[in-house]
């Protein structure tokens, strides 16, 4: 157990305009499950790219069992049995599980020949260790969680002793999320040795043998997981107390601002996604709306921000007719949208910083005057957002796509506030985002209900729904299958409710 | 800029190795390359010349190509703009040069805009690639204006496919005496600095690459996509229908087959190498055209086959897409 298999020593690495790594030592134990926590931009995902031979390191050295190692090259690394799963999957969706599996194997001509005893191996693999999984059948048709179990399978398809995940946990439900991380304790037990990186304290102290705290590019400490407490790691991770509790729950509710009746939706393929539901949400108060994701929340989004065409039924918005009427009269109304997908909706990612403060605004005075953009007067707007909300950048000309997730979110948030919503949607607003972030992210929604706005909170994390709602709106398969106050004590029966069980089959049983 | 001028150098390196195969010396051939395109007050004038629809088109192109829209048909909104301004410039023979100019320009602009908003209209109407559109549209142009030029537009002799001259007060005036260089090429430059303004100034421009970048974003911003992919689609089918006005206009006076060398194939070279920025298209539709008229003296002076500038063209063009790949990858590995 107390064998180390790497060593880092004093990794630097700079990339034009920030310093990634500075100068961070490390050792990892064979067989343990080692936790690299910190929030995003601190250096733990540059650093161990460097350790899979994606980033060469400015200075510093690598030793990898004993003998110091020099990485060119993903392919080097992994030939000396280190792999990594990233965050976001390196998958070609067309191609099967096999296939993705030996991708870049050469020669590819060999390979391919191969291909029936390559799928029967896999399927030996992935029997071995209950990843369940059908090589032959193609990625794309695959839910995220099992496209993860290919990319773990890849890894030890190539018999890595070193696996790296990055953040593995962000894209899945909780029960694929625990079923993760008992596999990997199954794993470690094996004599593999894991790195996980995360920013979730919890997973920390569910998971982790040890943890490494990153900060601003440095090594804050090492510590056992068996003497720390999630307290500790949240001030040693931000670099100050932090408050894990969130705000208190003291909203004045108004008259009823959003009504829904009957509405039905659509999803891409023209299949029924939302299938008649009926709810109101009302000025002061936050209506959480819980339900595995891919039950039809995000279609209601949609439909209800004009951006997806309502199938049947009625919105009814500060009491005007709301159903397909285009964003930009909603938006007059006062409807503020915080979308699921902020890479492919909320910001445009090459934009400035600046630029995407005006993604609504972009033809509106004074942001444009005779069709021209007024710089001087939008960028004094970004900064006065980027101030206000505490956004971390080094000027608002830099593109927002260099941000970490957690100040994008605070940018797509400081633009959606600052027009003082009537109704706010927000849909997954701590997704991927570090923990200060997600902090200042809740207490901005909270604010915003205490504000008198009426927030719609759509989240797959039910500890933000428990924590910020006032009640909790249970969806399953398109329909609200339960309404329940938003209390912790009632975890099982909304876990039930969105596995998908009815409220009525609750007192039947009574 | 720093990616071009790589891209041109590796060309130019890979072109002289070709060169020295093909049995010829390359510093000999670039030296008359040179000469050919800069080397005297009428060469440059040529290659200013040459570079004038360059430059247009390019610029057209980078509005449809930021816009997301592959407006592969430049070439066939060129002819569609040649032909609706020599019909212009032949009927409307009683105007002054003030009034004439004008109109037979907006007659080709507007005869391009129709023909690349057809594109435009069919992408946006039943989901058509602009890609396949945009060539079969290109054919139906080109076969069009043959047509035309050997029967309805026949000049009155009729001894050649070609048309008969467009009136005098229809031609634009030259700049630069005794070359050939006329005002076109001056418009060429006030076009890019005006789709440059438009692109990257104005409200509009900041919807139009909003569309191309991110669909969802745009329409999430209250953008409407179709209409600007429409737009987009008949600026840049404009442009180009206005470069196709300027060569009658300023050169040729008259219309017959093949009017265009490819200016509108070279066009889409010339933007996607200035990434899409008309600024950056100024300088390499000057290269482009450099290339172009340095490559026909290169022909006649060191019996160099004109055809091996078309692959040093081809390599700029590689070797710009490759290091346009290399510059990416930098970026997206920086991202953490």
């Amino acid at each position: 157990m107390s064998e180390t298999i790497l060593k880092l020593d004093k990794i630097v690495k700079t990339f034009p305009g920030t310093v990634a790594n500075r100068g961070i030592s490390l050792e990892i134990r064979k067989g343990e499950i080692h936790c690299l926590l910190g929030e995003n931009g601190a250096g733990k995902t540059v650093l161990m790219s460097i350790v899979y031979g994606l980033h060469q390191a400015d200075s510093g050295h690598i030793f990898y069992q004993g003998e110091p190692i020099d990485l060119r090259s993903p392919k080097d690394a992994i030939k000396r049995g280190i792999g990594m799963v990233h965050q976001h999957f390196m998958l070609v969706p067309n191609l099967t599980v096999a296939e993705n599996i030996i991708l870049g194997q050469y020669p590819p001509w060999k390979v391919l020949r191969r291909m029936d005893q390559v799928e029967r191996r896999i399927e030996k693999l992935s029997q071995k260790f209950g990843l369940k999984i059908d090589p032959k059948a193609p990625v794309h048709r695959l839910s995220v969680g099992e496209q993860q179990r290919v990319e773990i399978l890849k890894a030890l398809y190539h018999g890595v002793d070193l696996l790296i995940l990055d953040e593995p946990t962000a894209v899945l439900t909780p029960q694929e999320s625990s079923g993760l991380l008992r596999f990997l304790k199954e794993m470690a037990g094996h004599g593999l040795t894991v790195i996980f990186i995360t920013h979730k304290l919890d997973e920390v102290m569910q998971v982790s043998d040890r943890v490494t705290v990153l900060r601003d590019g440095r090594k804050v400490e090492t510590v056992d997981t068996s003497e720390a407490n999630p307290r500790i790691l949240a001030k040693l991770m931000v670099g100050r107390e932090v408050f894990l509790e969130q705000p208190s729950k003291k909203g004045t509710q108004g008259e009823e601002v959003l009504s829904v009746r009957d509405l039905s939706v659509d999803d891409e393929r023209r299949l029924p996604a939302v299938k008649g539901v009926t709810f109101s949400v009302r000025s002061g108060e936050i209506v959480g709306i819980a339900g595995v994701s891919g039950n039809g929340q995000s279609e209601l989004a949609l439909a209800l921000a004009g951006l997806s065409p309502t199938a049947e039924g009625e919105i009814e918005f500060c009491g005007e007719v709301a159903h397909n009427i285009s964003p930009r009269k909603l938006s007059r109304l006062g409807f503020a949208h915080v979308p699921e997908d902020r890479h492919k909706m909320g910001i445009v990612l090459p934009f400035t910083v600046a630029e995407n403060c005006i993604l609504h605004d972009f033809d509106n005075h004074p942001y444009a005057r005779n069709g021209f953009l007024q710089s001087k007067t939008i960028t004094a707007h970004a900064n006065d957002l980027a101030q206000r909300y505490d956004v971390r950048l080094s000027g608002v000309e830099q593109r927002i796509g260099e941000l970490s997730g957690g100040n994008q979110q605070k940018i797509v948030m400081a633009r959606e506030l600052h027009r003082r919503p009537r109704l706010l949607l927000v849909n997954e607003p701590t997704r991927g985002i570090d923990i200060g972030a997600t902090e200042f992210v809740r207490r901005q929604i909270a604010a915003q209900r205490d504000a008198g706005a009426a927030v719609l909170l759509i989240s797959s994390d039910l500890e933000e729904l428990f924590a910020l709602s006032d009640r909790l709106l249970i969806f399953f398969e398109g329909r609200i299958v339960g309404e329940t106050p938003a209390r912790k004590e009632l975890i099982e029966e909304i876990g039930l409710m969105m596995a998908g069980k009815s409220m009525e089959s609750f007192s039947a049983e009574k | 800029m720093a990616p071009p001028s790589a891209a041109v150098a590796v060309a130019l390196l890979v072109g002289g190795i070709l060169l020295l195969f093909a049995g010829y010396s390359p510093l000999k051939a670039y030296a008359v390359m040179w000469t050919g395109a800069f080397g005297s007050l009428n060469n440059l004038a040529e290659t200013l010349l040459k570079s004038t629809p360059l430059i247009l088109i390019g610029s057209g192109l980078a509005v449809a190509f930021r816009s997301g829209i592959w407006n592969i048909g430049a070439e066939g909104q060129l002819y569609a703009g040649a032909v609706a301004a020599t019909l212009a410039g032949i009927v409307f023979t009683g105007l002054p040069a003030f009034l004439l100019v004008p109109l037979v320009l907006m007659a080709g602009m507007l005869s391009g805009a129709i023909w690349g908003g057809l594109a435009g209209f069919l992408k946006v109407r039943f989901g058509a690639s602009e890609i396949v559109t945009t060539i079969m549209l290109n054919f139906l142009a080109i076969i069009a204006t043959s047509y035309l030029v050997t029967g309805p537009m026949i000049e009155a002799v009729g001894k050649f496919p070609q048309t008969a001259q467009i009136a005098d007060a229809a031609r634009l005036p030259r700049i630069l005496l005794p070359t050939r260089l006329h005002v076109g090429f001056l418009l060429s430059l006030g076009v890019a600095v005006a789709t440059y303004l438009l692109l990257f100034k104005s409200s509009r421009g900041y919807a139009l690459r909003t569309v191309g970048i991110s669909p969802d974003a745009a329409r999430y911003a209250g953008i409407n996509v179709g209409a600007g992919l429409l737009a987009a689609m008949a600026i840049s089918g404009g442009v180009a229908g206005l470069a196709g006005a300027v060569e009658v206009t300023g050169l040729t006076f008259r219309l017959y087959q093949e009017i265009s060398p490819g200016y509108g194939f070279d066009g889409i070279a010339v933007a996607l190498l200035a990434n899409n920025n008309p600024i950056g298209v100024i300088f390499t539709g000057i290269l482009f055209g450099a290339l172009r008229s340095g490559s026909e003296v290169m022909q006649m002076n060191a019996q160099v086959p004109s055809v091996l500038v078309s692959v040093i063209q081809g390599v700029v063009l590689l070797s710009a897409a490759a290091l346009g790949v290399f510059r990416i990858t930098q970026t997206n590995n920086q991202e953490e």
